[in-house]
């Protein structure tokens, strides 16, 4: 099968319309994402695009499925690095569901070829941004301040 | 379930050489079925199915179903939070009396 695929699972305390506004409201999100933030509408068929603190555009793409609180679905390019850029669109899903006292976000990243530049390169990032978004969601600070310590 | 259970749980999942294995094999080919692990391990079906069983309530292994198929993906979020938690932050400040070090020397050397 020509795909690659992450799953990406935490357990968060909190509730699916705190993390569904996590998700998506991009002054939080700069908090837990290292000054990365996202611009949308989050309807299905508005654009999508990941922004660096300098304004670059990181990557872009559209919201396929909106389902708040529970699915969120993004078609996702990367724009910044021509090698991740050249392999085109991949699917980010994110999905939550009330698991207990808390709230399992399952993040499933595909992309139809493999191996692929772009799953590699977003399946080392996005551990250190869930487990960021998880510290600050359950305890209010984050757990690193930069992705690589100094 | 508590901070302290979970960190109990995934202690307890890594401390054993096949559940490591089978992270390994996962980390070198995800979304694996149970089948596929089974050829690499020198152990029943059943014995498998209980480490994955253990590595999935520690939430090192996800699952997918797809069909009638049921795959297994290595899901590293918690060894970011024992990174965090156990590494980083004892290695920073190490980290950062080498650094003083080097342009202590380099320094010198000018």
């Amino acid at each position: 099968m020509a795909r690659s695929t992450f799953v990406y699972v935490s357990y968060i305390r909190t509730t699916p319309e705190k993390l569904w506004s996590a998700l998506t409201d991009p002054e939080f999100m700069k908090q837990y994402w290292f000054g990365v933030h996202a611009e949308s509408e989050w309807t299905a068929g508005s654009s999508w695009k990941n922004v660096s603190p300098q304004g670059q555009i990181l990557d872009a793409g559209e919201i396929v499925e909106a389902d708040p609180p529970r699915r969120l679905v993004i078609r996702w390019q990367n724009q910044f690095k021509p090698e991740l850029k050249v392999e085109g669109d991949s699917l980010c899903a994110m999905d939550i569901a009330i698991s207990g006292s808390a709230v399992k976000l399952t993040i499933t990243h595909t992309i139809e070829r493999d191996p692929s530049k772009l799953i590699e390169a977003v399946s080392g990032g996005w551990p250190k941004v869930i487990s960021n978004l998880k510290s600050l969601l359950e305890s209010g600070s984050i757990a690193m301040e930069e992705p690589y310590p100094n | 379930m508590t901070d302290r259970n979970d960190t109990d749980v995934l202690f307890k999942a890594l401390a054993d050489p096949s559940r490591r294995k089978l992270l390994d094999l996962l980390y070198a080919h995800d979304g694996r079925t149970l089948t596929e692990l089974c050829e690499h391990l020198d152990m029943t079906r059943q014995g498998v199915t209980q480490h994955l069983d253990l590595l999935e309530a520690a939430n090192l292994v996800a699952t997918v179903r797809s069909g009638r198929e049921k795959l297994h993906f290595l899901n590293p979020v918690p060894l970011q939070v024992i990174y965090e938690r156990w590494i980083a932050k004892f290695e920073k400040p190490r980290l950062k009396a080498l650094d003083n070090l080097k342009r202590r020397l380099e320094k010198n050397n000018g």
